[in-house]
C-alpha cells in the first residue's frame, strides 16, 4: 500500500468538509469547477517524485507534503491588527487596499476607495455582483492545467481579490492586495485567488504583498489571473515577503489582448521554500510584456522561479530580466522559457538572468530556454553567475572606501537595476529600506567577515 | 616621504619584483620606465595594496609608517592614490555618490566632517572642468560607457578631488590622443606642490614632454637598472632598453642601493 503524505490526508479531509459547506453558497459552475479540480489533483497528488517531472525537477516539496495543515480558527484570523500589517508590509493609506488573513477577507483592515466604476472587492462578494465576469474568466487561461498546486487552489477557492477596470479608465493610485498569514500551534494553509480583469484602453497598477507573522508556520498557495484588454496596461508588483519559516507556492497567469502591456516586478525575499510560476501569453499582435525580478536569499532558503512567455501572434515583444543575490547555503532556480509559436513572426524576445553569489555554498540553477517555431524573429537569452568582483572592490578601496562599505555599495548596485525601475515612489523607498535590512543579514557584510 | 627597501613581490609562484630600493622626497616627481613585463606596473600596484600581489620581502615606509601593513583603503586615506591603467567600471554605482563616499572617508580620517552635498557638487564641477570631462558622465555609473580617454581623464579628476600626498600614475598616458595627453599632464602638473609627490609609471617618453620629472628610473626584470634625471628618458627613447640589460648586477638578495 502506498504511503499517503500527511498533507494529502489533510487535503482530502478538508475538501470534503469544505465542499459540503460551499455547495450551498457558491454558484453551480464554481462548485463543478472546484470538484473537477480536486478530482484532477487526486490523480497525481503533489509533485514529490521529481524524476521525470521537468517543471518540479529542482524543487523538493516534501516539506510541504509531510506537513498536516490545519484550518485557521476565527479567533486567530481576527487577532491580526493593523500593527501586524505595518510591521510586515508597506501600507499606504491613500491606496485602495484589500487585506486577507489566511485567505479570509478582512473588511475592517481593508480600505476601498473605488471611483469611475472600478471594482475593488473580494471574490466572495463579487460572485453576486459580477458573477458573469468571474465565470467568463476564472481559470480560463491557465495552461497547462495540470499543476497540482493550481488544481488545489481551484478546488479550495473560497475568497480572494477581485478587481475590474472598465473601458477607458485609468486608476489613479495603485491597488494593493495584502495576503497575510499567521498560525498558532498548528501550521495553517490558505489558497488565495486573485482575478483582475481590465477592459480596453485602461490602465492600472496592482501590488500583491505576501506577508505573515514572524515565526508563524504556514503555507500560502496562491493563484493570480490577470486579463488585460486591448490597448491596456497593467503594472504589477509582486512582493514575496513571507516569513523565513513559511512555504509559498504562487502562480500568476497573464492573458494579453491586442497592443496591451504588462510590466511586472517580482521581488522575493521571504519564505523557506518559495516558488513562483509566471506565465504570460501574448495572445494578440503588438502586445508586450516586461518581466523583471529580484530574488534575495539567505540561510537555507530555496527560491524557484518558473517563467513561461508564450508568443502566439506576430509583432509581440517580451523582456525578461531577473537578478539574484544568494548568501549562505541558499539555492535559487531560474527556469525561463520563451516560446515563439508558428504564427508569431516579428517576435522580439530577450531574456536574461544574472546572479551574484556571496558564499561558496550558495547555488543557482539558471536555465533560460527558447523554443522558436516561427521565422523572422529576434530572440536572445543569457545567464550569468559570479562572485563579487575583486577588481571592483579594490578599485573602491583604493579611493579610501573601506572594505565593508565597498561590498555594500556593490551589492546594492547589483540590485539597483531592478529596484530603481519601481515607479511608485513610496514603494521604491520601502524596497530600498527592505534591501538595507537584507544587506544587514549578509555574511560578507559582518565585521567578523574581514 | 616614501622609502622602499629591498622590495620583493610575487603573483602566485611568479617573482616579479626582485629587490627594489627607492626613495621619494616631498615635492618630487619620479618617472619609472621600463620594457613590458619589467614590473613597473606591479610596483605601483603593490604600493597601493592590490591584493593579488604578495610581498615576500622588504619594507615600505610612508612618512615613517609601515605602508605594507595597511589595508588598501587605509593607504588611500593616508594619502596614496593609484590612477589605474585599466579603470574599473562599476555598473549601478553612481559616479558622484562613489566620489562623495571616497572624499568623506578621507575627510573622516583627517578628523573633518562630511562634505556638504552642495559644496561637493561645486567641487566636482571645478575638478571636472580642470580635466575637461563631460559633466554628464558624473551623473552616470562609475566609468560605465566611458571611452578610453574619458576613463583616464576620470582618474585624474578623482586624483584632483582626493588630493593625495603620493600619486601613482600607472600608464595613464597609454592609449591617449595628444589632446587628452596634454589635459592629463596639465592635471598632474597642477597637483604638484612642495608637499606632494608623484610617481609616473610609463612605457613611453611622450608624457615626459609635458611633465618634467626630477628623476627617471629604469626598471628591468624587477630591479632598478639605472637612475638619472629627465635626460635619461630621452636617451631611452633613442636607444631602447636593451643596452641596460647588460648593466644589471648579478641577482643577489643583498644587492646595494641602485637608486635614491
Amino acid at each position: 500500500m502506498s504511503k499517503i503524505a500527511a498533507s494529502e490526508i489533510a487535503f482530502i479531509e478538508h475538501f470534503d468538509s469544505f465542499n459540503s459547506m460551499m455547495t450551498s453558497t457558491q454558484p453551480n459552475w464554481l462548485n463543478q469547477k472546484r470538484a473537477d479540480a480536486f478530482t484532477n489533483y487526486r490523480t497525481n497528488g503533489l509533485p514529490t517524485g521529481r524524476r521525470g517531472n521537468e517543471s518540479w525537477k529542482y524543487t523538493d516539496v516534501r516539506d510541504i507534503s509531510n506537513t498536516a495543515f490545519a484550518n485557521s480558527s476565527e479567533d486567530l484570523i481576527t487577532s491580526i491588527t493593523e500593527k501586524d500589517l505595518l510591521d510586515s508590509s508597506h501600507l499606504n493609506k491613500n491606496w485602495s487596499t484589500l487585506v486577507f488573513i489566511n485567505g479570509v477577507y478582512s473588511s475592517s483592515l481593508s480600505t476601498q476607495n473605488p471611483n469611475d466604476g472600478i471594482q475593488i472587492t473580494n471574490i466572495k462578494d463579487a460572485l453576486g455582483s459580477h458573477g458573469q465576469i468571474i465565470e467568463r474568466h476564472l481559470g480560463k487561461y491557465i495552461a497547462p492545467d495540470d499543476d497540482p498546486f493550481v488544481l488545489l487552489n481551484t478546488a479550495f477557492i473560497n475568497d480572494g481579490a477581485f478587481i475590474y477596470i472598465p473601458k477607458g479608465i485609468a486608476s489613479q493610485d495603485p491597488i494593493h492586495v495584502i495576503y497575510f498569514s499567521t498560525s498558532e500551534t498548528d501550521p495553517t494553509i490558505s489558497h488565495p485567488r486573485t482575478l483582475i480583469v481590465t477592459e480596453e484602453f485602461s490602465e492600472t497598477t496592482l501590488i500583491e504583498s505576501y506577508v505573515g507573522t514572524p515565526k508563524a508556520k504556514y503555507f500560502t498557495n496562491n493563484v493570480t489571473e490577470i486579463v488585460i484588454g486591448e490597448e491596456s496596461r497593467v503594472d504589477h508588483y509582486r512582493l514575496l515577503l513571507d516569513n523565513p519559516d513559511s512555504f509559498h507556492i504562487g502562480t500568476t497567469v497573464v492573458h494579453q489582448e491586442k497592443a496591451s502591456t504588462f510590466s511586472s516586478t517580482s521581488l522575493q525575499k521571504g519564505a523557506a521554500l518559495g516558488r513562483h510560476n509566471l506565465t504570460s501569453t501574448l495572445a494578440a499582435p503588438q502586445s508586450t510584456c516586461n518581466l523583471n525580478g529580484l530574488y534575495m536569499t539567505t540561510g537555507s532558503q530555496h527560491i524557484d522561479n518558473y517563467i513561461n512567455i508564450e508568443h502566439i501572434e506576430p509583432h509581440t515583444t517580451s523582456r525578461l530580466y531577473y537578478k539574484g543575490i544568494l548568501d549562505g547555503s541558499s539555492r535559487a532556480i531560474f527556469g525561463g522559457t520563451v516560446t515563439v509559436q508558428r504564427g508569431a513572426m516579428k517576435t522580439d524576445a530577450q531574456q536574461k538572468d544574472k546572479n551574484l553569489l556571496l558564499s561558496r555554498e550558495a547555488e543557482v540553477d539558471s536555465k533560460p530556454a527558447l523554443f522558436i517555431y516561427a521565422d523572422d524573429v529576434i530572440c536572445g537569452h543569457g545567464a550569468t553567475a559570479g562572485h563579487m568582483d575583486d577588481n571592483s572592490v579594490f578599485y573602491m578601496q583604493s579611493r579610501g572606501i573601506d572594505l565593508l562599505t565597498a561590498r555594500r555599495m556593490l551589492i546594492k548596485a547589483f540590485a539597483s537595476e531592478i529596484i530603481e525601475e519601481v515607479k511608485i515612489d513610496s514603494l521604491r523607498e520601502y524596497l530600498e529600506d527592505l534591501f538595507v535590512s537584507f544587506e544587514d543579514e549578509l555574511t560578507l557584510l559582518q565585521a567578523s567577515s574581514i | 616621504m616614501l622609502e622602499v627597501h629591498d622590495l620583493h613581490a610575487s603573483v602566485g609562484e611568479i617573482k616579479i619584483l626582485r629587490g627594489i630600493n627607492f626613495t621619494v622626497k616631498k615635492g618630487e616627481t619620479h618617472a619609472i620606465m621600463g620594457p613590458n613585463g619589467s614590473g613597473k606596473s606591479t610596483f605601483a600596484n603593490v604600493l597601493a595594496g592590490r591584493p593579488e600581489y604578495t610581498v615576500t620581502k622588504g619594507e615600505v615606509l610612508l612618512d615613517g609608517k609601515n605602508l605594507l601593513s595597511m589595508e588598501p583603503d587605509v593607504r588611500a586615506r593616508e594619502g596614496v592614490f593609484l590612477a589605474m591603467q585599466y579603470p574599473v567600471e562599476l555598473p549601478g554605482v553612481r559616479y558622484n555618490q562613489f566620489l562623495k563616499a571616497a572624499l568623506d572617508a578621507i575627510r573622516e580620517h583627517k578628523g573633518e566632517d562630511q562634505i556638504d552635498i552642495r559644496a561637493f557638487n561645486q567641487l566636482l564641477k571645478e575638478k571636472g572642468d580642470l580635466v575637461e570631462i563631460n559633466p554628464d558622465l558624473m551623473r552616470r555609473n562609475v566609468n560605465e560607457g566611458f571611452s578610453g580617454g574619458e576613463k583616464k581623464r576620470s582618474e585624474i579628476l578623482q586624483m584632483a578631488l582626493l588630493e593625495p600626498h603620493l600619486a601613482l600614475l600607472d600608464e595613464t598616458d597609454s592609449g591617449l590622443d595628444i589632446d587628452a595627453l596634454k589635459t592629463v599632464a596639465d592635471g598632474v602638473n597642477r597637483l604638484q606642490d612642495p608637499e606632494k609627490s608623484v610617481i609616473l609609471v610609463t612605457h613611453y617618453q611622450r608624457l615626459l614632454n609635458y611633465i618634467s620629472p626630477d628623476f627617471v628610473h629604469v626598471l628591468i626584470d624587477g630591479k632598478i637598472a639605472k637612475s638619472g634625471d629627465h635626460k635619461l628618458a630621452l636617451e631611452l627613447e633613442n636607444k631602447g632598453y636593451d643596452w641596460l640589460r647588460e648593466t644589471i648586477p648579478p641577482v643577489s638578495e643583498t644587492s646595494g642601493e641602485s637608486a635614491s
